[in-house]
């Protein structure tokens, strides 16, 4: 049984929902304060969590990224250790250079919250090994500061090394503007792909009733 | 001593926040606006009276939390 640690924040906001989805997924949890030094012993991967980690002051996922347990999640993720962050975790995550580029104010200003389809551009990775390359996923996405910015040079190595994750599309898998990220990239990964981050939610699609199951294959892969 | 630091987005990084700015200023007919730029003001009040280690300590504030150097430049001021 994998062991899954869930990072929160003051301001985290989606710890309890992604507990509540790898337990569905038959996982054991912790949920660790950003106080804490230590991750449990037993962790195979760590989520830091969507929400408003410090009210998103400064500049969204700026300060959470010297709270003492990222500092472990820094030596976690590079002693090989699977780390995902999802929305304000994946703003973390750049913040702290463990994912390349940075989240910039949407396009429109405007909060965006709805479901969203997206296609699958890797899968030569762990996180989406359950997918299919080109595979249209539908996932709810929420956030202000979705809009992904890495330089040419930057966009090129992600692109050689197969880290483009998945990308903002209509139903037939075309890239369409959704908050102005760099050729509608929603999520993406680290050189050594252990490393994940994307704005959308997975934890929120986990049920056909509530509008999308397709989350599962994306936390499953996570866990394989 | 004060340290003044002005951080914006970097030059050829789109400021959706200064074009909606913009966007305002001409449908309130203010003409002859060529671009708008929005950024941020941190006024840091220091102990230190010396401005070379003023300037060393605020520069290193700056690269290590107040900007996001991916995305953003900054300026320092000493007063």
């Amino acid at each position: 049984m994998k062991h899954v640690a869930i990072l929160q924040f003051p301001g985290t906001n989606c710890d309890l929902d992604t507990k509540y989805a790898f337990e569905k997924l038959g996982c054991t949890t912790t949920v660790v304060w950003h106080k804490e030094t230590d991750l449990p012993e037993e962790t195979d991967l760590v989520i830091v969590p969507g929400g408003f980690s410090y009210g998103d002051y400064l500049r969204s996922g700026a300060i959470a990224q010297f709270s003492p347990v990222m500092q472990t999640v820094i030596e976690f993720a590079n002693n090989g250790g699977k780390v995902l962050g999802i929305c304000n975790g994946f703003q973390i995550l750049t913040e702290v250079g463990l994912l390349p580029g940075a989240l910039k104010r949407n396009i429109g200003l405007h909060f965006i919250s709805k479901f969203q389809t997206l296609k699958i551009v890797n899968n030569t990775n762990d996180f989406l090994q359950k997918c299919d390359k080109d595979e249209i996923l539908n996932i709810p996405i929420a956030h202000a500061d979705g809009n992904y910015y890495i330089d040419e040079a930057g966009f090129k190595e992600l692109e050689a090394n197969e880290q483009i994750l998945v990308r903002y599309s209509d139903d037939k898998g075309e890239p369409i503007i959704v908050n102005g990220s760099v050729t509608s990239i929603a999520g993406v990964c680290n050189k050594n792909k252990n490393v994940f981050g994307l704005m959308p939610h997975p934890e929120r699609a986990l049920e056909n009733i509530l509008g999308s199951d397709d989350g599962i294959k994306m936390l499953e892969g996570l866990i394989a | 001593m004060t340290a003044i630091v002005n951080i914006f987005l970097k030059e050829g990084v789109l400021d959706p926040q200064g074009k909606a700015i913009h966007h305002a200023l001409d449908a309130m007919d203010f003409e002859g606006v060529e671009d708008v730029r929005m950024g941020k003001q941190i006024v840091l009040k220091l102990t230190s009276t010396n401005k070379d280690d003023a300037m060393k300590e605020v520069t290193k504030m700056a690269e290590d939390i107040l900007a996001n150097t991916v995305i953003e430049d900054y300026t320092i001021e000493l007063i």
